[in-house]
């Protein structure tokens, strides 16, 4: 039987801040089962424009995902609000242009977040990882409201031997990252992200994981700055064994 | 009210370093969100009930014109009058004339957040009249001559200790001498103040939760019976209420009222609902002699029209800003206007502009807790990024920003130079950062780093392993 083809999406902050959380969502789509290819003719899912209400540009970039991911039976990304961007709202940008209309719908019913498609679509529920101790999960917000992902990740988690979730406080509230919202109102943002790395404190896990990098990013930011010593993972590197290096912000020194 | 929306970034650097203001919300989370989640998780069919809000609204919105009609010929027909204000001047006049006529010297009011919208207070003050507000948190914001911070809970952002104060001083001429400290006495002093003011009252004037065309029955919640009094003691009652509050029926009101309490106060139920469907009648024992309803357009008929329209489908509940965790740090008062939150930011630039109102349309993270509450399924984010869709035409966002977005998405839709392009800038961001293996400062990006770290890349672009992985294995 042909193992169906998988095109990752990477996403742009993955490409460039964190190449390990592709390498780690690989591993787990191939040891799933699947066939895991990158298509090169990609950058990002165009959410920052669309967010900024630039919606010409986001079509254009929107089209370039599309044609780049069309030849594949699933896509998949390790990111709710990219994966988000692409299943809720593609189809809505080509609402006056039926022939993309079509294609962005294609595209949408077969793009899947990570931990929602090694479970929902691939019917993992153990994987095998090393990695042991106490972690806490922040819920970022498109993944858990565009895409229903919530017990997912958990459920991965729980099936590694010595993890386990201690629930923080709110863990389905805002860390302030909002794509360019964190730059265009960082009181606010600043302010959201110190009330989630209270919550995080309280839940004394050495441990933060997540399955969105930007809020990953602005959450070790405000972390760190605040000298807390909680460490910072996307979720699929705990999920692969590939969290044994340096977590998110932490250096060589 | 004097719009202060253009000064949102002042408001919130303001409102986040307000200590008091900052305990106040506290009581948000408790006071509201968990009592809903409370009270929708024993309601199996809480879900079904929002897909049944959201086609009455839109039904009503359909056929506006048919039940509005059929409004004004029910409470005509109960010996009441209708009047049609298009704006905010209109509404104001129609009300001042009908005191005026009847020789009105007192006003006591209700909760209307139409009459915060056409500021009707300062107008009715204006012509010599005595203006009391009712209700708890709108008569605390009187005293302190402040507008609401919340369209259900005025006072939100005050605290006990505030409110003791304000007492204290407002109602020393009156013979109240004693400081209070607890809640129970605080609203009972105040009920003891306001006692004879329904009766001195010429003019009761309240607000609408729902206008219902079978009828022609106007119906407002309370939970302190202060609407009752206001419409049922003076001599004549004036309902203040937009257009798009009307209901086909008394059994779509009460499907609604179900979905309302639940997301407003986590309520099964509020504890008055008041109907009022005219006049006194022959035989009553009470009641107005003159019954009015003031239907304010004020621009709502242009967003019927246009890419908006979800936006009146509201029941004014409140969840959107009670779950929005920027609402939830900054304060109603930091949104300038009339109505905050979500919704507000929906709203008010509708009604001011997107010149006056454009910051509140930015001011979200679009993490979608509004909407996942809203009873009639309100896309609030899609309505927030429509407003930004227009301020991008009219080019109307800081010329930075517009500049690097520009930027940005000439080089991402050249996949071609992107890649070599950003796996130079992340070598070198690397070759910067990897020591300490994130960023104190870094130049262009003080709004993040002035009070974040900014973690370095790894290594390189994925895509640069990703290639040199491939080529390895060939």
């Amino acid at each position: 039987m042909n193992k169906a083809r998988i095109g990752l999406f990477v996403t742009c902050l993955v490409d460039l801040y964190r190449p390990s959380v592709a390498f780690a969502a690989i591993k787990l789509l191939e040891d799933a089962g699947y066939q895991v290819e990158v298509p090169e003719a990609q950058t990002c899912c165009g959410q920052p424009a669309f967010n900024s209400g630039d919606f010409g540009n986001t079509r254009e970039i929107a089209r370039q995902v599309i044609d780049a991911f069309a030849d594949f039976d699933y896509v998949v990304g390790a990111s709710g609000s990219c994966i988000g961007t692409i299943r809720a709202h593609y189809p809505d940008l080509f609402e006056n242009d039926p022939a993309w209309l079509a294609k962005a719908r294609d595209l949408s019913a077969k793009t899947y977040e990570l931990t929602s498609f090694l479970t929902d679509i691939a019917s993992i529920d153990t994987v095998e990882s090393s990695f042991r101790g106490e972690v806490t999960y922040h819920d970022s917000c498109s993944g858990l409201r565009e895409l229903g992902v919530k017990q997912q990740p958990r459920k991965l988690l729980d099936s590694i031997d010595g993890v386990s979730v201690n629930e923080m406080q709110h863990s389905e509230t805002c860390c302030g990252f909002g794509g360019t919202f964190c730059v265009k109102f960082p009181e606010i943002s600043t302010r959201l992200a110190s009330d989630k790395v209270d919550n995080i404190c309280d839940s004394r896990a050495p441990v933060l994981l997540g399955g969105d990098l930007g809020c990953l990013l602005n959450i070790s930011g405000r972390l760190q700055r605040l000298d807390k010593p909680v460490r910072v993972f996307h979720v699929a590197e705990v999920l692969a064994d590939m969290a044994d290096g340096a977590a998110i912000g932490e250096g060589e020194d | 009210m004097q719009p202060q929306s253009h000064r949102f970034k002042q408001n919130v650097s303001v409102a986040l370093q307000d200590v008091q203001l900052q305990k106040a919300l506290e009581r948000v989370q408790e006071g509201f969100v968990d009592k809903r989640a409370a009270v929708v998780s024993t309601l199996p069919e809480f879900e079904q009930l929002r897909e049944q809000g959201k086609a009455i609204r839109n039904h009503v919105l359909d056929n506006l014109d048919f039940y509005l009609q059929r409004f004004e010929s029910q409470v005509q027909a109960r010996g009441g009058q209708v009047h049609w204000a298009e704006n905010a001047q209109q509404a104001r006049d129609i009300v001042r004339d009908i005191c005026k006529r009847v020789g009105a010297k007192m006003v006591i009011k209700g909760k209307s957040m139409i009459s915060e919208e056409i500021a009707l207070n300062d107008a009715l003050e204006a012509d010599g009249l005595d203006v009391v507000e009712s209700d708890l948190g709108e008569y605390i914001l009187q005293l302190a001559q402040e507008p609401p911070s919340h369209i259900i809970a005025p006072a939100i952002h005050k605290t006990k200790a505030q409110i003791s104060e304000l007492f204290y001083h407002a109602h020393q001429k009156l013979g109240y001498t004693r400081k209070l400290d607890t809640v129970p006495d605080l609203v009972n002093e105040a009920r003891e103040v306001l006692r004879s003011r329904y009766l001195e009252a010429d003019v009761g004037i309240t607000g609408a939760n729902f206008l219902v065309a079978e009828t022609g029955s106007n119906i407002i919640v309370t939970n302190e019976g202060n609407g009752d009094l206001s419409c049922t003691l003076p001599r004549v009652h004036i309902v203040t209420a937009s257009i798009d509050k009307v209901v086909p029926t008394l059994d779509d009101a009460s499907a609604l009222l179900r979905l309302l309490a639940r997301s407003a106060t986590g309520q099964e139920i509020t504890s008055y609902t008041t109907f009022s469907s005219g006049p006194k009648r022959a035989g009553d024992p009470d009641g107005p002699d003159e019954y009015h309803v003031v239907l304010l357009d004020n621009g709502r008929t242009e967003m019927l029209a246009g890419a908006f329209r979800d936006m009146l489908r509201c029941i004014r509940c409140g969840a959107c800003m009670n779950h929005c965790p920027v609402y939830g740090v900054i304060g109603g008062h930091s949104y300038g206007w009339v109505y905050p939150g979500p919704m507000g930011s929906v709203l008010t630039p509708n009604f001011l502009g997107l010149d006056e109102a454009g910051d509140l349309a930015n001011a979200c993270t679009m993490n979608g807790h509004c909407a996942s509450v809203c009873p009639v399924k309100i896309p609030l984010p899609d309505l927030l990024r429509e407003h930004r869709r227009r301020q991008f035409e009219r080019k109307l966002q800081p010329r930075f920003a517009r500049f690097a977005l520009a930027a940005w998405a000439t080089i991402v839709r050249r996949p071609r130079h992107y890649q070599p392009l950003m796996s130079m800038g992340i070598r070198i961001l690397n070759r910067l950062g990897r020591g300490k293996g994130r960023f104190k400062s870094l130049p262009m990006l003080g709004a993040w780093t002035q009070t974040r770290d900014l973690p370095a890349p790894q290594t390189q672009t994925f895509q640069s392993l990703w290639k040199k992985q491939r080529g390895d294995e060939r």
